[in-house]
């Protein structure tokens, strides 16, 4: 098999669904470096679920075509089939059976013979912090716990590409946080990710790179820092004591505003906001000169836009817009 | 990480030996289940026992299946076959369950033979069954019902019993495969019911209007039902007519015939599901 570069590439996916021709993917183009993470984020209905499925082998492309590990998905989907793991959204293992016998099932299913599927299933409860959990029935695990081994059994045959498909939907922060560092150790290791979510932390936590999706398209592809200096900016946050000094805030702030518009007060919160481009400075300048004016300033700081905003703004615009590249 | 050999699978007797032991793999876990959980079994027998003691003595006091026939000797071979009958609703609902939770997926994304996921279910349900016809005749012994047909006769009886259920794996499958989610696989039992029912299982058709006992007749649970009375020497009352007389080989041509048509229907959706 010739190594080349890409351990996912896709060009101009189509997929429609139903009596209705509903469009899933409208000519979607992904390019996944190996060893890398790349973060498909998208609100419900962008395409995100039926990229992974047909990169997969789980349903076929009605147009384009798409290289998983270097195999053409359509062309030799067996082939595929034994280069990837894949976790999807529900924790897909046998709940009756205990973290054993289910990895153990999992390594005969892929064709290794008893011994090795047994010796195998061993090493993965060991890196994925099962073995003292692993003579009990999967039902009494965590979902956390259950996650994990959802993703030891993707990882039975040492994938090259791991698909995860939303992997802690349905998680608390404690079970986030586990998943999280098991995806983490296996990158470290040099498998490329594949990560669909609607949490934006997560793609921010654990991606090289985000590819956001609306409407079956890519609508931009960039590093999370870079996405969030694209289409954000700092913005400039002054909280005061009392609504009477709103107003002079509100002042102080505008004449370092970005955009030179006047911020609008947010009352209730007795916060004014604006985008600033040299934040530091802005920053110095508001703080004199509302102490100056003798405003009780209780909070001031610059803030980076989190992931959530530049979301919201890409998929809010491209609803009517042609995609711009970042 | 460490790095594994990729086993190869190429070439066609490769390929029959992975999906054996593949299927073997699946069924292994079937049994695992019924070892960890027997209640299982316990459940899934609760209907047909219960209507063994509802029918025969609640009931049975005031059925007369004519021909001066003891109605416990008439119920039980019905009980066998209509057991079998609904057994379709629990192949269709451990469908639909790894359907629901992904299983399905996981399977079908994975270098496993992709038959052995239907073969793994057909065989894990026969065996199911078989295990289930085993208590049902010891309760059966036990309330008085008794086989004068012999040994031979007998194991053939219990054989058409399970080729009934076999042919009805195919039509679990594909219910399975297509309802939505579990909830909808737990209300087949409206359709079920009259599949059941309206049979010669409790009630000979001749006793029916006409109409409904046409469709009875008809239906393949009475023609298992039929053959089975026949070959455990237990009574069976009949209006004569030429379906009720040929019960023995209608109760081998109707799961051929719901196989032929269902399995290729089971698999196909298998391969194409979600597309």
């Amino acid at each position: 098999m010739a190594e080349t570069a890409l351990a996912i590439r896709a060009e101009g996916l189509r997929k429609t669904f139903g009596k209705h021709h509903k469009t899933a993917l409208d000519g979607l183009d992904l390019a996944v470096p190996r060893g890398t993470v790349c973060g498909l984020l998208g609100p419900n209905g962008a395409g995100k679920t039926t990229a992974v499925r047909i990169l997969t082998t789980l349903i076929r492309a009605d147009g384009g075509r798409a290289e998983v590990a270097g195999v053409d998905v359509r062309r030799a989907p067996r082939a595929v089939r034994r280069r990837i793991g894949l976790t999807g959204q529900h924790p897909a293992v046998d709940e009756i059976l205990t973290a054993r016998q289910n990895l153990r099932m999992f390594g005969r299913l892929f064709h290794l013979d008893a011994r090795r599927a047994d010796a195998r299933a061993e090493q993965l409860l060991a890196e994925f912090s099962l073995t003292e959990a692993a003579d009990r029935p999967a039902k009494t695990y965590s979902g956390g716990m259950r996650r994990r081994l959802d993703l030891a059994a993707s990882m039975v045959l040492a994938p090259q590409v791991l698909f995860l498909d939303e992997p802690t939907t349905g998680l608390d922060p404690r079970g986030r946080g586990e998943v999280w560092d098991a995806v983490r150790r296996l990158t470290a290791a040099g498998t490329t990710v594949l990560l669909t979510t609607h949490y934006l932390d997560e793609a921010d936590q654990l991606s090289d790179r985000i590819v956001v999706m609306n409407n079956g398209r890519k609508v931009t592809e960039d590093t999370p820092a870079a996405l969030k200096r694209a289409f954000g900016g700092d913005r400039l946050e002054v909280v005061v004591a009392t609504a009477a000094d709103l107003p002079a805030a509100a002042e102080a702030v505008a004449r370092v505003s970005a955009d030179g518009t006047a911020p609008e007060p947010d009352a209730e919160r007795l916060r004014v906001t604006a985008p600033v481009t040299d934040g530091v400075l802005a920053l110095t300048d508001v703080a004199r000169s509302l102490q100056d004016r003798g405003v009780t300033v209780t909070d001031i700081g610059l803030r980076r836009p989190t992931l959530d905003e530049v979301y919201l703004r890409l998929t809010d615009t491209t609803a009517h817009e042609e995609p711009t590249p970042a | 990480m460490s790095t594994l050999d990729l086993p190869t699978l190429d070439g066609p007797e490769r390929r029959v030996y992975w999906a054996v032991r593949d299927c073997w793999t699946l069924v292994r876990r079937e049994l695992v289940h019924l070892i960890r959980q027997p209640s299982i079994i316990a459940w899934q027998l609760g209907f047909p026992i219960v209507s063994v003691l509802l029918f025969v003595y609640v009931f049975g006091s005031a059925m007369d299946v004519g021909g001066g026939a003891d109605y416990v000797s008439y119920a039980m071979p019905g009980m066998f076959a209509m057991t079998m009958a609904f057994g379709f609703m629990n192949t269709a609902m451990a469908v639909a369950v790894e359907k629901e939770r992904g299983v399905i997926d996981r399977f079908r994304s994975m270098p496993m033979a992709p038959s052995a996921v239907v073969t793994g279910r057909g065989i894990s349900d026969v065996l199911h069954a078989a295990l289930d016809l085993a208590v049902l005749a010891a309760i059966a012994l036990v309330i008085g019902w008794r086989s004068d047909g012999g040994l031979l006769a007998s194991l053939a009886a219990f054989a058409l019993l399970l080729w009934l259920r076999f042919a009805l794996i195919w039509i679990g499958v594909l219910i399975g495969l297509l309802v939505p989610n579990t909830e909808a696989a737990g209300n087949l039992f409206a359709l079920a019911f009259p599949f059941g029912m309206v049979s010669s299982v409790f009630t000979p058709p001749s006793l029916m209007p006409d109409w409904l006992g046409a469709i009875a007749m008809w239906n393949p649970v009475s023609a298992t039902a039929g053959a089975i009375r026949d070959l455990f020497g237990n009574p069976m009352p009949t209006g004569g007519s030429w379906i009720e007389a040929n019960a023995l080989p209608m109760a081998v041509i109707w799961p051929l015939l719901i196989t032929a048509v269902f399995l290729p229907l089971a698999v196909r959706k298998y391969q194409r599901l979600s597309d």
